[in-house]
């Protein structure tokens, strides 16, 4: 199939030699151009939506440390919901509830697969666009109308959905159980239902992309890691989010049309509701059978990066390119059986939870391998330690550091007593929260030239975001395992109910203190990033000496992205400091080869 | 104030990186003002790599010395050991690979920071160190894995052996309320549909369920030490969770469904106030109430050690504050006090 695709594009090639005609609506609105896609992602999902996101989550984070303090900040931003500057109870768990699901599913789903998937898979595979440009302007599209729903719900009288972002019901499908269920639940329903048509979209143009448009020579076992990592991260995507939204259906059937797939048994405000025979556990059942897979939707991508851009910055090939993938196949199997160890204590069977418990401690071992992979790639390396090999090093440590207790709460036993407390934040958030950010930031700082026409980012400006979220990130969450582990819930408004809590209030004061400082430090990433849009310098067209095919096309975009001819590949991506016999550099002077350099005399191909 | 003081170390740490970064690119004008890393970063940032690893740990001793003191006291239950048991365990564990996966990853990164003209090594794969590192996981894990299976099948057979007290815990937005199985020690039939508030019959047991007589309806959990207790849970509009952290139990509140949870208290509330960890946690923490209290705070008694039973499953806009106090005693207080409460039957009768 490739074969036959690759000439059809070849007999196109000149078609794309000259520039169609663009309009400023088809080149910066309606386009569909898959880099300039990328980019509209990247402004709306993380930029946009990470801000909104994280800045709740410095709202909330006040209000744990100084509960029942008035702040101005709160009565400007909250309004009714800070009468006299003092947040409400309600609208803390809207906060909580909105910046989760901004976090996970706008900023680290649509964000980050949206930019990078869109921008890469085509320059990396070499194709002149992705298989439907114009369901990928569809999907950007649909995201964005999502985007805008859900924030719509911030405005509304009784406050946006305040269930937690996993919307259990009864208290998600009851507005009389809280004001949050009301219209604000339904329109998060239906930004999650139009988040979830757009995502589909996008993951099916991936999967189609890279399996039918690579460019000639390009095999599977030749592909970047990060083409890898986005192809299985949009496999997972299609297989799971249909189930989130059969869930999410259901659900609104419950609300609205009086339906009993989640309800039963219910009593509340004086008086019994009619619902009879479902079960609140059916719906966890199908919530987490995509919110676990959604877990590595989140993490592959990033881990996906954090592959190229060490071993390019490393100067070394990465270690156990097979590995790796047969990691990532199996990460992504076991990802879609281990949902269940949410739901140890939900009240399913407990014959259940063991089972749960096995694949879960299984998916450790691929996830181990892939660590021990990257440390070994970094083992005798020449390291550059540009910002984006740092964040890389960064992701490394804090996935490390947050896996690792995954073995706690991956046991049935264990989670018995950590289950749903700061214990659980504190894994989740390092481990797929910040290792996800982390890539983001490698992502954006090295393909920063190649989204903007060869602009580069202020280094400098990124060693300085980088220490201070690497040092504030361990500030916030390693402290968060001892909160956890002393019994504090998570979702508590406040803690001063509980006497035996006093003492910990100390410990939220830090982590908040530091919370406040790494959303300045991003401040700084922000501002470097419109800064450098415009008035970057520009720098060489290959300026990491990578060797995969994204740095072969020109640096100003041209639509189908080489002006000539496709490149060819020979090797695969990772002859970086490659030696002949003789100890010399393959190609003299050179420590890497792209992939587009055809084997040289005497030259051995590796069996990598 | 000390808030304050940390914020203000940190800007200023901030401020003098940046300063920092700012002579040193004021210092090379002459080198060409690339954004790619050069030597000097590079062994700057490889510098500040091997810190950040004494951060690491910095950070973990640092926890450790303030922190370890506040965790949950010894566990008040009989599988309770166990759990800690495997806890431990699985803690040293982690910090063992923690410590070495951290310095490997850091330390790589300072010793092999890039130099000009040095030479990476081309170092693609290697069978036998995948090997190695697959299968050292693949042992640990099945040991974990084995032990914990075995604790939560122990854990989790609920069963009438020992002869154990059944209690009903029911959870409604934002409260919690037990009934006991009373002489005959089986809980009488309820379901939400036969609530009737004008008869205060707001569990909605069954007043034609003879089991239901006898059955007691309190507020204050009250067990007796050393005797297992089988916990069945009901909620009555929203998941809630049962959740005893000093028992190391928790299971969810399911509207529609009873879920269960068993376990045997073994330590007794007064002797658990009398552990020196809890006397020090009460002096520790009475220190910050009586400040509050000086400043006029509200609800800020001295406050005395007692188990609690928390909601942990958000449930609306008061999950903050639902909660019940436990209260572990002799078996012959835990009588003489049932003996005072009222049955159902009773509490019945006397509304009409």
């Amino acid at each position: 199939m490739s074969a036959t695709v690759q000439a059809h594009i070849e007999d196109h090639a000149d078609d794309h030699g000259h520039q169609h005609k663009q309009t400023f609506v088809t080149k910066y609105i309606f386009s569909q151009d898959h880099k300039m896609i990328a980019k509209q992602y990247l402004i709306t999902g993380v930029l946009f939506m990470g801000f909104i996101g994280i800045a709740m989550s410095l709202l909330f984070r006040m209000q744990l440390a100084w509960p029942g303090e008035s702040f101005s900040v709160f009565e400007a931003l909250l309004g009714k919901w800070a009468p006299g500057g003092v947040m409400d109870a309600d609208i803390y768990l809207a906060l909580v509830t909105i910046h989760g699901t901004i976090m996970v599913f706008f900023v680290l789903t649509a964000g980050l697969s949206g930019t990078f998937s869109n921008l890469l898979i085509p320059l990396q595979i070499g194709a002149r666009d992705m298989a439907s440009g114009f369901l990928n302007m569809v999907s950007y599209w649909l995201f964005f109308i999502s985007c805008v729903v859900m924030l719509s719900s911030l405005f509304i009288e009784a406050g946006p959905a305040a269930a937690g972002w996993t919307i259990y019901p009864p208290l998600s499908a009851l507005p009389m159980a809280q004001p949050g269920s009301g219209l604000g639940m339904t329109l998060w329903l239906v930004a999650m239902a139009i988040f979830i048509a757009s995502s589909l979209l996008g993951s099916l143009n991936y999967i189609v992309t890279v399996i039918n448009l690579r460019t000639k020579g390009m095999s599977m076992t030749r592909l970047p890691l990060t083409i890898w990592a986005f192809f299985v991260t949009a496999i997972i995507g299609v297989v799971s989010f249909p189930v989130l939204l059969s869930a999410a259906l259901l659900l609104i059937m419950d609300r609205s049309f009086g339906t009993s797939f989640f309800l039963s048994d219910i009593f509340i405000q004086g008086e019994v509701l009619h619902y009879q025979g479902g079960s609140p556990v059916l719906y966890e059942h199908l919530f987490w059978f995509l919110g676990h897979p959604e877990v590595y939707i989140v993490l592959l991508p990033a881990l996906g990066i954090t592959s190229e851009v060490m071993s390019t910055n490393a100067r070394k090939p990465i270690f156990g390119y097979r590995a790796m993938i047969a990691s990532i196949i199996a990460i992504a199997f076991l990802s879609t059986i281990v949902w269940g160890h949410h739901m140890f204590i939900s009240g399913m069977n407990p014959f259940l939870g063991s089972v749960f418990t096995f694949t879960t401690l299984l998916i450790a071992i691929p996830s181990a391998v892939k660590a021990f992979n990257y440390i070994t790639t970094l083992w005798k390396g020449n390291l550059q330690l540009n910002p984006a090999m740092l964040f890389s090093i960064g992701l490394v440590s804090t996935f490390i550091t947050g896996g690792l207790t995954g073995i706690i709460l991956g046991d049935s036993t264990l989670d018995i007593n950590v289950h749903d407390t700061y214990f659980v934040v504190a894994h989740f958030h390092l481990v797929m929260g910040i290792s996800a950010l982390y890539g983001v930031f490698a992502g954006v700082y090295h393909w920063f030239p190649k989204m903007f026409e060869g602009k580069m980012m202020n280094k400098n400006l990124g060693y300085v975001h980088f220490w201070i979220t690497a040092i504030c990130a361990y500030g916030v969450f390693f402290p968060m395992h001892f909160v956890g582990m002393a019994g504090v819930p998570r979702r508590y408004y406040e803690n001063t109910a509980f006497p035996m809590f006093d003492e910990l209030t100390d410990v939220q004061v830090l982590m908040t203190v530091f919370a406040l400082v790494a959303g300045l430090a991003q401040l700084v990433f922000l501002g470097n990033f419109i800064y450098s849009m415009f008035y970057g310098k520009i720098g060489p067209k290959n300026p990491w000496k990578s060797n995969t095919l994204e740095w072969t096309t020109p640096q100003e975009h041209i639509h189908g992205n080489w002006p000539g001819a496709i490149p060819q590949v020979h090797r695969w991506a990772y002859d970086y400091s490659k030696t002949g016999e003789n100890g010399e550099y393959v190609i003299p002077g050179q420590d890497f080869i792209p992939q587009d350099v055809p084997l040289q005399e005497h030259e051995e191909e590796e069996n990598h | 104030m000390t808030t304050f003081l940390i914020l203000a170390v940190l800007v200023l740490v901030a401020i003098a990186i940046w300063q920092m970064t700012k002579i040193f690119e004021l210092s090379q004008i002459k080198a060409v003002n690339s954004q790619i890393a050069n030597d000097a970063d590079n062994k700057y940032n490889g510098y500040l790599l091997f810190v950040f690893l004494i951060f690491i740990y910095g950070i973990t001793i640092f926890s450790f010395a303030k922190y370890g003191k506040m965790l949950l006291p010894v566990a008040a239950s009989e599988h309770g050991g166990e759990y800690d048991q495997l806890m431990v365990v699985s803690f040293a564990i982690i910090f063992f690979v923690q410590t070495i996966t951290q310095a490997l990853l850091h330390y790589f990164g300072y010793k092999y920071r890039g130099e000009e003209g040095k030479k990476a090594l081309f170092y693609a794969d290697n069978d036998k160190l995948e090997f190695i590192w697959t299968i050292i996981p693949v042992i640990v894990l099945a040991g974990l894995i084995l032990w914990g299976l075995y604790t939560w099948t122990n854990i989790m057979d609920i069963n009438d052996e020992d002869d154990p007290i059944v209690v009903e815990l029911y959870a409604q937005q934002f409260n919690w309320t037990a009934r006991y199985a009373g002489a005959d020690n089986v809980l009488g039939d309820a379901n939400v549909r036969m609530i009737d508030i004008d008869k205060a019959n707001i569990l909605g047991v069954d007043e034609s369920d003879n089991y239901a007589n006898d059955d007691i309806i309190v507020k204050e959990l009250h067990l007796p030490v050393g005797r297992k207790v089988n916990f069945k849970m009901r909620s009555q509009d929203v998941l809630h969770s049962a959740y005893m952290p000093h028992f190391r139990a928790q299971m969810n509140c399911v509207p529609g469904m009873i879920t269960q949870f068993s376990f045997t208290p073994t330590i007794t509330t007064a002797d658990m106030r009398n552990k020196p960890e809890i006397i020090e946690k009460v002096k520790r923490t009475n220190a910050i109430r009586a400040e509050k209290a000086a400043a006029g705070v509200e609800n800020s008694d001295p406050w005395e050690f007692d188990y609690i039973l928390l909601c942990n499953k958000i449930c609306g806009k008061s999950h903050y504050n639902m909660q019940m106090k436990i209260i572990v005693e002799e078996e012959e207080d835990y009588n003489k006090w049932l003996a005072e409460q009222q049955t159902f039957a009773q509490s019945m009768a006397s509304v009409q």
